[in-house]
């Protein structure tokens, strides 16, 4: 069966609510809507309005409630309408649901899902096109994890959901309802926190996950014709990081760059530069590069292409560690 | 004479609405509210229960009074006093059932004697040796929450689980649950109070709000929090509030226990507004001389909470001098309690840092322990070559 990231998203929720009654949905649209995107399509319908909720318009009070059903032995998924609008649950997240495992030594645990979906490029207004990935992989308590594609979206999202600790869930908007793949419901899928190589390759490593992991793939199609062979690793889980693969692959192309929708600055992408410069310093061959969004707000959407990396920056930034 | 509309629906914010509900005056006499009634069985088992108040409100005021010459004697790091809120904390959490859950601030300390959470438990966090230790599942006793409000969010939410588990509205008194969330007169304008009330109403959810308007949120009065009474709010929410005397503890048992029972009926949330004085500071590092009149505190000493219980107990034959004296025995051997106990918590080791961020470890963090304890071993070596 051939899928969308949002059907594979949908089925994965499906199948998280089949297998475990106590699992809940709540944000805002997600019940008769289905969602603004409609990743929870016809889930109310099929699991009623106690388990597909649809909340009051406040995101602190979406996550807020949560902490409660999760106290109550409930496993709620948040939905995050957009990037732009998590930050009224920015204290919920950061303040409770990070810490109050810590907090009570492990006597209260928050098995939840914040979905958020990110990223830009879908010609939005303000708000609309944030990644605010890095300040909650900063929070400890957290885990983050962004999928990239519709396999990924449909065994991630159930496993997120069956991870006793919370999980910030990045979802590429732009992927949404573009590219389709096919899902095979008897593999078995990957650890859900792993990075994995998907395109492999000899001469500059690029890191990214989420939206860009399809611009690196362009790049690196694009690169090949020009005889350069470039490895690009989709990175998956962003806190904890999963070095191990990144750091093999390294070690053989002597060249990485990691590519992000985000600020450059503090980024993802920093935290691996610096990772990668601590553990194989002696293997580089070049600065770890940095690319991604500029350091100013999200722009005007008839801008929004100039602010995004897109296969031209990969690129240059490839000819910049070959040529150092 | 003709009122335009603003200045007409200023006079309905101005109106009386229901009258601060008291069962016992300052000076420690019954009296009748025609809103609510006590019923607390035959008038010796009433004389029992009444008892029984004024020993836990004794005893709340000790854990009070030690803890606070406890941060004095530098054994805690700072201590947020109660003093004068005995009432209001006793009567809610004796209005509690087992199977009711709290969600507290951070000076719920007799409430937290109710839920059988050992005072010595309390102290924890203010002393720095952990964030609380008690299990909130044991007690049905959340942890104190420090973000002001925040808390009443996550009543909410556990309200709404107990809807979905078939909680609510069965008539089974052992089954049937709710939810009290406490905070105070400085949190009711903090953006998840508020919201708070927005989803206990939109989803008829089984919680009591409990709003210990103790007149000051540190220096600010609470006319900076509120031109209307707080209670009167909840009626904007579309939901009952209602006043009581906080320092009744009669009153706030009544009060609370029908809000409670209300909501295990399913009948939804109702706001008790708990109107009581803070007689102590913020915490023990608050210097109330600076921002309000000693003339006021001296005003509201006269409606102390314990002594009213006391005159009434005395005035009524209800109770003889053994007994005062035996509560102030076993005051006096929980205040020792907590002098040494205090004293003998351990601190947390230092690994230990690492343990509950995540209830299943990163190796991110594995490393980073296992980094730190050779560091700290190191030291060790060096000590065992000098």
């Amino acid at each position: 069966m051939k899928i969308t990231l949002a059907k594979g998203l949908n089925a994965g929720l499906r199948k998280a609510m089949e297998d475990d009654p106590k699992v809940l949905i709540m944000g805002e649209d997600v019940g008769k809507l289905g969602g603004v995107f409609r990743i929870t399509d016809g889930l109310q319908k099929d699991f009623g309005e106690d388990r597909v909720i649809d909340s009051p318009l406040a995101e602190s009070g979406i996550l807020g409630t949560a902490v409660g059903m999760a106290m109550r032995g409930y496993r709620p998924v948040c939905e995050i309408q957009f990037d732009g609008f998590v930050y009224p649950a920015y204290d919920q997240i950061v303040s409770q649901v990070a810490k109050l495992h810590f907090r009570s030594q492990g006597k209260v645990r928050m098995p939840m899902v914040i979905r958020i979906p990110f990223g830009g490029g879908i010609g939005a207004v303000e708000h609309h096109s944030e990644s605010p990935e890095a300040q909650f992989a900063h929070t400890p308590g957290l885990k983050v994890v962004a999928c990239s594609n519709p396999v990924d979206g449909y065994w991630m999202i159930q496993q997120a959901i069956a991870s006793d600790d919370p999980v910030v869930f990045l979802e590429p908007k732009r992927q949404y309802h573009a590219d389709k793949a096919e899902l095979d419901e008897s593999a078995t899928p990957a650890p859900l926190f792993s990075s994995r190589v998907v395109r492999s390759g000899t001469d500059v490593t690029l890191l990214a996950y989420g939206p860009t992991v399809k611009t690196c793939l362009a790049a690196a199609e694009a690169a090949a014709r020009e005889g350069r062979s470039l490895e690009v690793i989709d990175l998956r889980t962003l806190s904890p990081l999963d070095m191990g693969p990144v750091l093999e692959s390294v070690r053989r192309t002597g060249r990485a760059i990691t590519v992000h929708e985000a600020h450059v600055n503090l980024g993802m992408g920093a935290e691996v530069a610096a990772r990668i410069t601590e553990q194989c310093f002696y293997a580089l061959e070049s600065p770890v590069l940095r690319v991604g969004g500029f350091d100013t707000p999200y722009p005007p959407s008839r801008i929004e292409e100039d602010y995004l990396p897109d296969l031209d920056r990969v690129l240059d930034a490839v000819d910049r560690a070959m040529e150092f | 004479m003709t009122t335009d509309v603003f200045s007409a629906s200023q006079a309905a914010w101005n109106g009386e609405g229901p009258e601060l509900v008291q069962l016992l005056t300052p000076e420690g006499e019954r009296v009748d509210h025609p809103g609510i009634s006590l019923d607390l069985g035959s008038p010796e088992e009433e004389a029992e229960v009444i008892r029984g108040f004024y020993r836990d409100m004794v005893l709340t005021r000790r854990i009070d009074t030690e803890a606070t010459a406890l941060q004095r004697h530098g054994e805690l790091g700072i201590w947020a006093q109660l003093l004068g809120q005995e009432a209001a904390q006793i009567g809610s959490g004796r209005a509690l059932r087992p199977q009711d859950f709290v969600f507290p601030t951070y000076r719920e300390h007799g409430v937290a004697y109710c839920r059988g959470v050992d005072p010595l438990d309390l102290l924890g966090l203010f002393r720095g040796v952990d964030q609380g230790r008690w299990d909130p599942a044991e007690h049905n006793f959340g942890l104190y929450t420090i973000v002001i409000g925040a808390q009443t969010l996550h009543g909410v939410g556990y309200a709404m689980g107990i809807q979905r588990d078939g909680a609510v509205g069965t008539g089974d008194p052992e089954r049937d649950a709710g939810v009290i969330a406490y905070f105070g007169d400085g949190a009711s304008s903090q953006g998840d109070v508020n919201e708070s009330f927005i989803f206990a109403a939109s989803y008829n959810a089984p919680v009591v709000f409990f709003c210990q308007n103790n007149q000051w949120a540190i220096s600010e009065p609470i006319e900076r929090q509120s031109r209307i009474p707080l209670y009167q709010r909840a009626l904007g929410f579309g939901f009952p509030g209602v006043r009581v005397d906080g320092n009744d503890v009669l009153a706030t048992y009544a009060v609370t226990r029908a809000a409670l029972q209300r909501a295990r009926d399913g009948q939804g949330p109702t706001l008790v507004e708990a109107y009581t004085y803070r007689m102590g500071a913020h915490t023990t590092t608050d210097d109330p001389t600076r921002y309000r009149l000693s003339s006021d505190l001296e005003h509201w000493k006269l409606k102390d909470p314990i002594e009213r219980v006391r005159v009434y107990l005395k005035r009524n034959g209800l109770a003889d001098a053994d007994f005062f004296g035996d509560v102030e025995a076993e005051a006096g051997r929980l205040g020792e309690h907590l002098r040494t106990g205090c004293k003998e918590l351990p601190d947390p080791s230092p690994l230990s840092i690492f343990d509950h961020v995540y209830a299943e470890q990163t190796d991110e963090l594995a490393v980073q322990k296992e980094g730190f304890a050779a560091y700290l071993e190191s030291f060790d070596a060096e000590g065992a070559t000098r």
